[in-house]
């Protein structure tokens, strides 16, 4: 099995690995590029502690060839937090100690970030359903939804403070002109 | 095994014709990859649609709409025009696994699994779908309800793939609807299901109607006296208990522990008449 050169980028660095053609994109982060944070729970897409995102779309990386990744954007959550800042999500799982053994905490902070980006006000059952991909066999899930719940809280907080900002800044443009 | 991501059809249903050994189309890859895994199939080619732009996007066409074979079930959801003139073909393709699975999975991929209980394939034989199919003789399109023959089987000929689902333009007085039962609330695959498209004629009254029902037989089923029970009715319980009659001795399931014959037999029917009513409604009707 002759293997297959991919040149793609992964939380937003270029990289470049030979993989066999059936080996799972889940497999080329975690061995072969190092990172390790999406794990193999199922291997079959039902577990989501692999999820990661190709192009912005939420994905089992267990369920997507390596190959396949040719020329596309992967997101994983190594590249969650910004240096020592650490993700809204993150924080808040880790206020609401939303996690026990954390197997499955990538996936459900890939996924609630995910749901997140595309939806900043989400209702319980909105939370829910997003992440009903992801399986935790701890928590019972309350507290992962409550940390998704306030997180969500805290990013429209940001926002507004930052459009406030935007708002004054021109105000005092127009009031100097 | 050998991995090709061509960017024609033409060229994907070449390697797929003059493939020696086991060849398989690659689009969402949440059956094909599970089933790599599991060792069930050890491909000798895997041939990816996703690099092929007439699979990736969704057109208006004067006819109604073409959905291409690698159009994932979110990117579908997203589509407000086709979401708008066939909610239940989109809601049926949306009940397909996680939001992960969502990210990948196909229309195409869950007609040529061929499941008896995928969830868009009665919603897509409601809606009179027709599949476009490309191979070595060229193209061909065939109504979706003659894709599948069996559990994992398909009228597909070696060297063939589906480029894309073709739907009708829809209308104001046509609704369709589509409905599942599943022990719980997400993630687990239909124990029954109903799909329903109606057309509205004069003072509201049924002037077309297809009635389908799914994982009550080795494939989905059409049912015509189901249909012909609501034509040229308003829908009143009478009409309705024809329906859910004519579904009932319509199916022919298996008896197993996710519901046995008479449950699956008695819910099939109870989901047409639910379908029904929400199709109904969508057409405009009261």
């Amino acid at each position: 099995m002759s293997g297959v050169h991919v040149t793609t980028t992964v939380n937003g660095d270029a990289v470049e690995f030979v993989c066999p053609p059936n080996e799972p994109l889940l497999d080329v982060l975690r061995n072969r590029l190092g990172l390790t944070g999406a794990k193999e729970g199922c291997g079959t897409g039902d577990c989501g502690a692999c999820s990661v995102t190709v192009d912005d779309r939420l994905v089992c990386s267990c369920l997507v060839l390596g190959a396949e990744v040719e020329g596309r954007s992967v997101s994983t959550v190594e590249g969650m937090a910004d240096g020592a800042d650490l993700h809204p999500l993150q924080s808040k799982f880790i206020e609401h100690a939303a996690l026990q053994c954390g197997i499955c905490t990538p996936g459900f902070l890939v996924a609630a970030k995910a749901l997140l980006d595309r939806n900043d006000d989400p209702s319980e059952t909105e939370i829910r359903y997003a992440l009903a991909g992801n399986l935790c066999r701890c928590t019972g899930y309350d507290k992962i939804v409550r940390a998704v719940d306030d997180a969500a809280k805290d990013i429209r907080k940001a926002k507004a403070k930052a459009a406030t900002k935007t708002a004054k800044a021109k105000a005092k443009k127009a009031a100097a002109k | 095994m050998r991995y090709e991501a061509p960017t024609t059809t033409k060229e994907a249903a070449n390697l797929l014709a003059k493939a020696k050994g086991k060849a398989f189309v690659l689009a969402g890859g949440t059956d094909l990859l599970v089933r790599m895994k599991a060792g069930m199939l050890e491909p000798d080619l895997v041939v990816d649609i996703k690099r092929i732009p007439a699979t990736r996007k969704v057109t208006k066409t004067a006819s109604g709409f073409t959905i291409g074979a690698s159009v994932s079930g979110a990117e579908l959801g997203e589509n407000k025009a086709v979401k708008k003139a066939w909610p239940g073909v989109v809601e049926a393709t949306e009940l397909i696994g996680s939001d992960q699975v969502q990210g990948r999975c196909t229309m195409v991929g869950n007609l040529c699994n061929a499941s008896p209980a995928a969830d868009s394939v009665p919603a897509m034989i409601a809606a009179g779908a027709k599949a476009a199919i490309v191979g070595p003789k060229g193209k061909r399109s065939v109504a979706v309800e003659k894709i599948v023959t069996g559990p994992g089987k398909t009228s597909l000929k070696k060297g063939e793939m589906i480029e894309s689902i073709s739907l009708p333009k829809g209308g104001a007085k046509i609704g369709d609807a589509y409905l599942r039962f599943i022990p719980r609330t997400e993630m687990d695959i239909a124990v029954c299901s109903a799909a329903v498209c109606l057309e509205l004629g004069a003072k509201n009254v049924i002037k077309k109607a297809t009635v389908v029902l799914g994982a009550v037989a080795p494939t989905a089923v059409t049912v015509p006296a189901a249909a012909k029970a609501i034509i040229g009715t308003k829908l009143d319980d009478d009409a309705l208990d024809a329906l859910a009659a004519a579904c009932e001795a319509a199916c022919n399931p298996i008896d197993d522990k996710r519901g046995t014959i008479e449950f699956r037999t008695e819910v099939a029917a109870v989901l047409a008449r639910r379908a029904a009513k929400i199709a109904f409604e969508r057409a405009g009707g009261k």
